[in-house]
């Protein structure tokens, strides 16, 4: 997805208002010649786009964060969820893959496992509010996809997280 | 010269057994590694003898291979060649028993390499210095050049094995993963290497996600997890050709944790659908499988017994992780962790009569052992992050992964005796994890 995240913000920066493919982020091409300006336009695409996966992931929130060794939704992730439930709802063209991990505090089959019930915690609750199960799939990496590195409570508490990845056309 | 009366086959070599003394008799030389040893028995390598031109750098080479295994037990100490008296120039020859009681050298192996074309000839003996006896019958290995690290770990554990009535664990392979890159952007791959670390050989490339490879009894297979396809599943791959397949491939569920039965014909394995993992079996010939437990707790961690009848693994079911044991057909279990803190990762000795585990305590892991029903529970090691403990062939000796704390941290493959002692780093090339201990080949 880290391929995915650049190409969303090389179009941030190069897209402009007047382009009119309205395709998303698979494949749309980017107009290297077009000119620049209009700063204050939606550009299709990008993070101003509210049916933008990039919007999905910077303004509505594409993650939420758990308490050591536990898959329980705070408010404050329930408040984040209620966020994506409406985004899905809104544009139904798009799938998304929920990625549940763990902090580097425990052993590895363990945190595979609790990534897994993190992310299925998330999957239910979107389910539940009304996104079609059909639409959503879960995977854990456990302990192996850290964002911060460090080894302390600051950082563990940023990869405890599930991290809803938004997809196009996905036929699962 | 010598005439033979025996030979054993394996995959790169053959072992003849020299009729050099009548009977193979064990003298008052020995280490009981029971309680592990508080002082190493000296004892003294020369320098092969070279018995062809060309066999000179591999005659010194394998004598310093088969110190450096003896001398890394920590149950041996050798006493340098500076301080040798005698100089062994031919094989053949009496040994001046005095002058190796004079440096003290309890234990002398003496022996001898010729190579002609493709084929290396190893001869050893062992000396039982102060009984003046030869301990054991002298024996040779043959083999390619290029497999003298082996012919080196052979006779070494021969020493190893009649001094101290065990059997050795030095002509073996671990089959690990190899880890490059900072914690945020790691890389892994499946490597296979000799126990001391050499010969690394790489199974997998580094662009799928690989995890906690494990041997089957006989060391010709290997189960793995791998993200290949997205989603953590139970791959197989046949160390000779280095063919992989998924094993496990149900669509929507992840599956990870395996480990094989001692037939080498079923696989145990962890399976998560929805939010619950459990324990399953799978027979790899026909492909059909068995839930063996199930509660809405995540059970993972399977390891066989080695009479193949009960499996040890780890369940959060009491609120944290503890260890249980079952009959290999699933079932009731019964929780053999009572200890502090959280248990995982328990693996079965070798010899049946410990498990091995990882403990999380207080801020600290360690890696542990217990008996089989919990009891004696002992802490081998303390760090940051120590996890996923494997057992030497002769279940004398841990091997285990360990983590550096920080941003800088990486992981490293360490041994440790199951006294707790002589706790060592194995080099390898890269950052490495999730080690699994093959067979004595």
């Amino acid at each position: 997805m880290r391929t995915t995240a650049k190409l969303f913000m090389l179009m941030a920066v190069l897209a402009v208002s007047a382009c009119t493919n309205a395709n998303r982020f698979d494949n749309a091409p980017v107009d290297l010649n077009a000119a620049t300006g209009n700063a204050g336009g939606i550009v299709p695409g990008s993070a101003s786009d509210p049916s933008s996966p990039a919007y999905f992931q910077q303004t509505v929130g594409d993650r939420v964060l758990f308490a050591v060794d536990q898959s329980t939704l705070s408010p404050q992730a329930r408040a984040t969820l209620d966020g994506q439930v409406q985004w899905l709802l809104t544009n139904s063209d798009y799938n998304a893959v929920i990625e549940g991990h763990a902090d580097e505090q425990g052993t590895r089959a363990y945190n595979l496992a609790l990534g897994a019930r993190r992310a299925n915690s998330v999957m239910e609750y979107l389910v539940g509010q009304g996104v079609p199960s059909s639409r959503l799939r879960f995977v854990s990496y456990g302990k192996e996809r850290p964002i911060e590195i460090c080894s302390e409570e600051a950082c563990y508490a940023k990869n405890r997280r599930a991290v809803t990845i938004i997809s196009a056309g996905l036929s699962s | 010269m010598k005439q033979l009366v025996a030979s054993l086959m394996c995959a790169l070599l053959f072992a003849l057994v020299l009729p050099l003394s009548a009977v193979a008799q064990s003298g008052p030389l020995r280490i009981e590694i029971t309680e592990g040893v508080v002082e190493p028995l000296p004892y003294a390598v020369p320098d092969f003898v070279a018995e062809s031109a060309d066999a000179q750098q591999l005659a010194q080479q394998i004598a310093r291979v088969v110190a450096d295994d003896l001398t890394g037990t920590g149950l041996f100490r050798e006493v340098p060649r500076e301080a040798h008296i005698s100089q062994i120039t031919s094989f053949g020859s009496p040994v001046q028993f005095a002058d190796w009681k004079a440096i003290n050298a309890q234990a002398l192996v003496t022996g001898a390499v010729s190579q002609e074309g493709g084929r290396v000839v190893v001869k050893f003996r062992v000396w039982d210095v102060f009984a003046g006896t030869e301990l054991g019958q002298g024996m040779q290995f043959a083999g390619t050049p290029d497999g003298w690290r082996r012919m080196a770990h052979k006779v070494a554990d021969q020493v190893y094995s009649r001094i101290t009535g065990e059997s050795g664990y030095f002509d073996s392979r671990v089959v690990f993963v190899s880890e490059s890159g900072p914690k945020d952007q790691r890389a892994k791959r499946l490597a296979v290497m000799d126990y001391d670390g050499a010969n690394v050989q790489y199974l997998t490339g580094s662009s799928a996600l690989v995890l906690a490879p494990r041997f089957s009894e006989d060391g010709q297979r290997v189960l793995y997890t791998s993200y290949e396809t997205g989603m953590p599943r139970v791959h197989v791959l046949e160390v000779g050709t280095v063919q992989s397949r998924i094993l496990q491939g149900q669509d929507g569920v992840m599956s990870f944790a395996p480990r094989f039965a001692p037939n080498g014909q079923t696989v145990v394995y962890s399976l998560t659908q929805g939010s619950n993992t459990d324990i399953w079996a799978m027979d790899i010939g026909s492909g059909g499988v068995r839930q063996l437990t199930s509660a809405p707790s995540i059970e993972t961690a399977p390891s066989y017994s080695p009479d193949g009848s009960q499996i040890v693994f780890e369940s959060d079911r009491s609120g944290t992780q503890q260890l249980y044991v079952m009959s290999a057909a699933g079932g009731e279990a019964r929780r053999i962790s009572f200890g502090q803190g959280r248990y995982s990762t328990p693996v079965w000795s070798p010899r049946g009569d410990m498990i091995a585990f990882t403990k999380q305590n207080a801020g600290r892991f360690h890696i542990g052992v217990m008996r089989t029903d919990g009891s004696e529970e002992r802490l081998l090691t303390a760090s940051f992050l120590d996890e996923g403990p494997t057992w030497s062939p002769n279940g004398r000796v841990i091997m285990f992964a360990r983590e550096t704390q920080g941003a800088q941290g990486s992981s490293s493959l360490y041994t440790v005796d199951i006294s707790g002692r002589n706790l060592k780093r194995v080099r390898t090339p890269e950052g490495a994890s999730d080690p699994s201990w093959g067979p004595l080949q």
